[in-house]
């Protein structure tokens, strides 16, 4: 049980921009490992979420995850108010500044319902148990004969009152200890589909998104960046920028070597965003391209590929896996290639920032606030309090806006100008300047008995690593990064996982489904690749594979079972009908992945006919334990399927003379309409504990389209994008 | 000066003529439901009615719009009312930023082609990227918007 505060008369109240005179409840949520528990216990009162009932029964919620597409703001209130047997209606969201009281704010890996679940019943159990005590007082009844219903305390004899009436006397009482969590079968919101609670504002195009933050005397900016990582300016003429009607100003901005300090170089201020970019263009910058000037991807990819084609350093070893080569009767080996990935999410980064001496306040599209804090207290130099992050809603993060150096930006230029200013990347901005989803190159081999039983595993892969964003000169992947492919659900004896040389030039960074991209494509496409040398039906040869129910990860908090990712698989075979008979031209295709502690499987169905590519059909069943909001889940998958075919037809990033060659939508293509399949989505029932939602949908669809297109046309593809094969 | 036509108000603004007229009507008119994404037409973010046809307003200098009607996803149509309603029934939007220039899309397909097959739909909506993958419940709540229009 969490610790739960009745906050009601704390001065405390005003500063978290709750108005006083409700029932305010706090909690201190602890959703961290045991390391960074002791750090942030070191700070007395950190209460990550908050409820506030006020007299009129209006309710009010604060939500501490951004929201970005995630529904993340409806989901987690949901179960507040659920076990509040509050009225939906009645419920309004405010969304929490950055800021460490709120415990952990960044809305990545898919974490948000997994961590915050169990606390966000206990604050809406703990919220009604108190108006229950205060009716009953009020009554001078016991506290048995009322229950909660709806908004409103109603005793046995039939007399109710209103939450809201009951503000004035709960907030007096003191905060119960142990309370009654709710059956689940009793759930009034939990697993059923909520709309979201931010969809008016989204049609109607008032929501307000950090692109649309508008403040009196606002100037915008446009910055230009060296095209090559980590290059700095040499000199600059602004002459001709500075004739373009409406460019005030033009400031050089200095890298800032953080890991999410800015990239630095030159801004031009305007009044508006048109001036600013054409400004930024009259600009005539000499760089000084620095260290990572050669970056070459293509040259790049052949280095890293020859890395993985010789003995790398062991991550993890079982058996004997040389013996298994030795005796082996058929050896298959196979070489995957995958390019860097740019976000690009619909709304480009931007911020607005106004520094006033001491102070800064913030309002930017962040996924993680407490961060971009921390950046702008390291660059200004002034304490935390002064620092003010509002967090907008999000047009799309997909990992780009947990890193935060547009936001500091934003800071530099409007401490500059001593007005509020709004950075706003263009397009080309966000695909030449991001952090970028790793290349990689994999190499796997294993070999087969001759009952065609799998006896040996080599998964060996060279990809630069995220950590080196943090800690620059690391030039190997690290755990995070190599688990996905270490722990592998099958049952084979002996299983080798090594890694390769790979360093970094360009900054690295978490794309949605992260490291499962490049495992989940090469784990899947060679188990079909064994099953067809073994000359078995894809799904019947995995399930063997996969094997006896197990659980994959005995030495780790959260159980992998290997009979949830059968399940997984099956629902699918069974909902896309796995084997049915289909024209000339079409094929299905499977894959299965575990990630962020969630099991999803997907069967696709494909059609090329004269050379081109169709996926007509994916059907997803996920298992993600207990589900919070239905909606939120399907659309998930439905997005999830986009995201993996936008990857898998077109998503690559090439770099040139240390320079991104793509620079918009036009050369970074993403799925359109036209494109997009029926996506049918299964959701498996259960009452196990709520894991990943946002990112484990992705990693199964690349391969399970290339294992389609393989039964179409006896043709494996390896290597992604697929447009490279001219199919799309 | 150069006066427009916004939903059904005039507003006069002193502007460059060859300023994009998205960002007249973003960072000059100040209405911000009309959304910047890609800035050289290719995912149909900024869309808006340019006296009833559907254009990418980041392609289009602010002196070619003076005097027409000009409709944003803030305005008022017939169609694009019926179509937010459908958005939201079919909870459509996830992150919703490319939402606005998906409704001006679809409310100038039915203002064109009121039962249009869905073939005709991905037609129109060719030029409207959703990064978030909505384009099932897109397609979804354009028929479901067709129907409702049939039985009225």
């Amino acid at each position: 049980m969490k610790k739960i505060q009745n906050i009601s008369r704390r001065s405390f109240v005003k500063s978290i921009g709750l108005a006083s005179g409700g029932l305010i409840l706090a909690c201190n949520t602890s959703v961290f490992s045991d390391k960074e528990k002791e750090i942030k216990n070191l700070i007395n009162f950190n209460p990550n979420l908050f409820v506030q009932l006020n007299s009129d029964g209006s309710l009010i919620l604060v939500a501490s995850r951004s929201e970005m597409g995630n529904g993340v703001r409806t989901s987690l209130s949901s179960v507040i108010a659920d076990e509040m047997e509050a009225d939906w209606s009645k419920v309004s969201i405010q969304q929490a500044t950055g800021d460490k009281k709120y415990g952990d704010q960044n809305t990545d890996g898919s974490r948000s319902i997994r961590y915050l679940f169990d606390t966000m019943r206990q604050m809406g159990a703990t919220a009604k148990a108190m108006l229950i005590t205060a009716a009953a007082q009020t009554w001078n009844v016991s506290e048995e004969e009322c229950k909660a219903e709806n908004h409103f305390i109603v005793h046995s004899s039939g007399k109710k009152l209103g939450f809201g009436e009951l503000v004035e006397v709960a907030k007096t009482l003191e905060v119960p200890t142990d309370v009654q969590l709710k059956d689940s079968k009793n759930y009034k919101y939990i697993g059923k589909s909520l709309k979201s609670i931010d969809v008016d504002d989204y049609v109607s195009g008032n929501a307000i998104f950090g692109l649309d933050k508008r403040l009196p005397n606002m100037k915008f900016a446009a910055v230009a960046r060296c095209p090559v990582t980590f290059g700095t300016v040499k000199t600059f003429d602004k002459t001709e920028t500075l004739k373009i009607k409406g460019v005030l100003d033009v400031i050089e901005i200095p890298r800032i070597e953080r890991p999410f300090g800015a990239l630095g170089g030159i801004a031009v201020v305007a009044t508006n965003t048109w001036a600013a970019f054409k400004g930024r263009d009259a600009l005539k910058i000499e760089w000084d391209f620095g260290n990572n000037k050669d970056y070459d991807s293509e040259n790049y990819m052949n280095q890293i590929t020859k890395n993985v084609h010789k003995q790398g350093k062991v991550a993890k070893t079982v058996g004997n896996i040389n013996n298994a080569f030795k005796k082996g009767a058929k050896i298959i080996e196979s070489t995957f290639q995958l390019p860097h990935l740019s976000h690009a999410p619909m709304e480009v980064p931007n911020a607005v920032a106004w520094v006033q001496g001491e102070t800064c306040e913030v309002w930017a599209p962040t996924q993680n606030p407490q961060s971009a804090r921390d950046e702008i207290v390291a660059y200004l130099g002034v304490p935390e309090e002064n620092v003010t992050i509002n967090v907008t809603l999000l047009g799309g993060g997909f990992g780009r806006k947990s890193k935060s150096d547009f936001v500091v930006e934003a800071a530099i230029i409007s401490k500059a100008i001593n007005a509020p200013a709004q950075v706003v990347w263009s397009r080309e901005d966000d695909i030449k300047h991001g952090y970028y989803h790793t290349v990689s190159a994999q190499y796997m081999k294993a070999s087969i008995d001759k009952n065609g039983k799998v006896t040996g595993w080599l998964h060996r892969f060279a990809l630069p690593s995220i950590t080196s964003t943090f800690s620059p000169g690391v030039d190997y992947a690290a755990g995070f990064e190599i688990s996905s492919a270490s722990n592998i659900p099958f049952n084979i004896d002996n299983v080798k996982i090594e890694v390769g040389k790979a360093p970094a030039h360009v900054r690295i960074g978490w794309l949605r489904s992260v490291i499962n991209i490049p495992h989940g494509f090469s784990i899947n496409v060679f188990a079909d690749e064994l099953a067809v040398a073994v000359n078995k039906d894809p799904l019947e040869f995995r399930l063997d594979l996969i094997g006896e129910d197990r659980i994959v990860n005995p030495d780790e908090n959260i159980p992998f079972k290997t009979q949830r990712l059968k399940n997984v698989l099956q629902l699918a075979a069974k909902n896309a009908n796995w084997g049915k008979d289909l024209p000339e031209g079409h094929a299905q295709g499977l894959a299965v992945h575990y990630s962020f502690n969630s099991y999803v499987a997907s069967v696709v169905e494909v059609s090329v006919i004269d050379g081109k590519l169709k996926v007509l059909q994916v059907h997803t069943v996920i298992d993600c334990g207990l589900v919070v909001n239905k909606n939120t889940v399907i659309a998930q998958m439905e997005g999830s399927a986009i995201f993996g075919m936008s990857l898998a037809f077109y998503g690559k990033i090439t770099a040139k003379d240390g320079a991104i060659e793509q620079g918009n939508y036009h050369d970074y293509k993403m799925i359109r309409m036209h494109e997009a399949p029926k996506i049918n989505v299964e959701i498996v029932e259960s009452t196990e504990n709520p894991t990943g939602v946002g990112e484990p949908g992705v990693p199964v669809i690349a391969p399970a389209i290339v294992n389609a297109i393989y039964k179409a046309t006896g043709k494996r593809y390896y290597n992604l994008p697929l447009s490279n094969y001219g199919l799309v | 000066m150069i006066t427009l036509q916004i939903n059904g108000k005039s507003y006069a603004i002193d502007v460059e003529p060859d300023m994009p007229l998205l960002w007249a009507i973003r960072d000059v008119v100040g209405l911000t439901g009309t959304k910047y994404s890609c800035g050289i037409g290719v995912c149909g973010s900024c869309k808006v009615l340019l006296d009833n046809s559907p254009v990418q307003s980041c392609m289009i200098p602010v002196s070619a719009a003076e005097g027409k009607s000009i409709i944003t996803v803030e305005g008022t149509s017939k169609n694009l009312q019926l179509l937010q309603d459908s958005w939201m029934e079919l909870n459509v939007p996830q992150c919703g930023f490319c939402q606005p220039g998906q409704l001006i899309a679809a409310t100038a397909l039915l203002d064109k082609n009121p039962n249009p097959t869905d073939e005709e739909i991905d037609e129109a909506m060719i030029g409207n990227i959703c990064r978030c993958g909505t384009y099932q419940r897109i397609k979804n709540a354009i028929n479901r918007t067709v129907n409702l229009n049939k039985q009225s």
